[in-house]
């Protein structure tokens, strides 16, 4: 799939996979800075031990903005009505996640072509970090 | 156990500034590679009047507070026993930097799973921007776990 092909989509289509670099203290630091969420959990190895982890765990909205650049890599982003995301485990210190979407169902509403997608973003290891979905609306040019 | 009369409780508004920089810095921690979300230039010569905010970028807004997690002080929860456990976005109009927005808050549900072990609460925003259109609403759903601290 790519972004010039947008009009022959299909149910089963798959999106570009998005790899990502091994998850660092440095790149949480980062986000912790950029989005303001300072939560412990996600800087201060001290804090985490403290509760229950055996270290830091990265920040579940950077897992997801991620997920979002693979959907971005391919719709312009005002298509994208609805973006949800579960986070079913924590993201650790080395992980390489990779982010990954599906057609699952089109429908077509007057001049809009309505496609349903299922993400994941997986580990090296194939572990599920999180699912999601989300919901894109394309005007159609031609028929 | 949290108090299920918290149910519908809602927060003061909070107003926030989309600036340039921020989305810059936020396109880096995020590794963005497409420059409409950091060069002013490139958005502009691809019909987008600024920076455009990334899908997830008013996630955000909640920490611009003075003391961004005394919500959860409020509701007697410790920060470490926290977890995000569900993000939803529902987008209506895109968000540039030079934006005004307006986000309230409310808890919207609250309930648990695993006899108790698990208890989740749920916040629901909405965004609006300076024409006063709803740009987007988000549910936040946390998790917090009651086991037993070693």
């Amino acid at each position: 799939m790519k972004k010039n092909e947008l009009n022959n989509i299909r149910i089963g289509d798959e999106i570009p996979s998005l790899t990502l670099k091994p998850i660092s203290r440095s790149m949480l630091a980062l986000y912790a800075s950029a989005s303001g969420d300072h939560n412990p959990i996600h800087i201060d190895i001290d804090f985490a031990k403290k509760n229950g982890l055996s270290d830091i765990i990265a920040h579940g909205m950077l897992v997801m903005s991620f997920l979002a650049q693979a959907i971005t890599n391919i719709f312009p982003q005002n298509s994208i009505k609805k973006f949800d995301a579960k986070f079913i485990a924590v993201t650790n210190i080395n992980d390489i996640l990779t982010c990954e979407g599906k057609i699952i169902d089109i429908e077509f509403k007057d001049s809009l072509k309505r496609l349903f997608l299922k993400l994941l973003v997986i580990d090296e290891s194939g572990e599920k970090k999180l699912s999601g979905s989300a919901t894109i609306e394309l005007i159609i040019n031609e028929k | 156990m949290l108090d299920r009369s918290l149910i519908g409780k809602t927060y003061p508004e909070i107003l926030f500034s989309v600036e340039k920089q921020r989305l810059k810095f936020f396109a880096k921690a995020t590794q963005q590679s497409d420059p409409i979300y950091f060069d002013e230039d490139f958005a502009k010569k691809n019909g987008h009047p600024s920076i455009l905010a990334p899908p997830t970028f008013i996630t955000t807004i909640v920490y611009e507070q003075e003391k961004p997690y005394q919500y959860l002080e409020d509701l007697g929860i410790p920060i470490g026993s926290i977890l995000h456990a569900r993000q939803e976005y529902t987008n209506y109009e895109s968000i540039y930097a030079g934006d005004e927005l307006r986000m309230e808050s409310k808890i919207g549900e609250i309930y648990e799973k695993k006899d108790g072990m698990l208890e989740f609460i749920s916040f629901i925003s909405n965004y609006k921007n300076q024409k006063n259109e709803l740009v987007a609403e988000s549910v936040s759903t946390l998790v917090l776990r009651n086991y037993e601290k070693k």
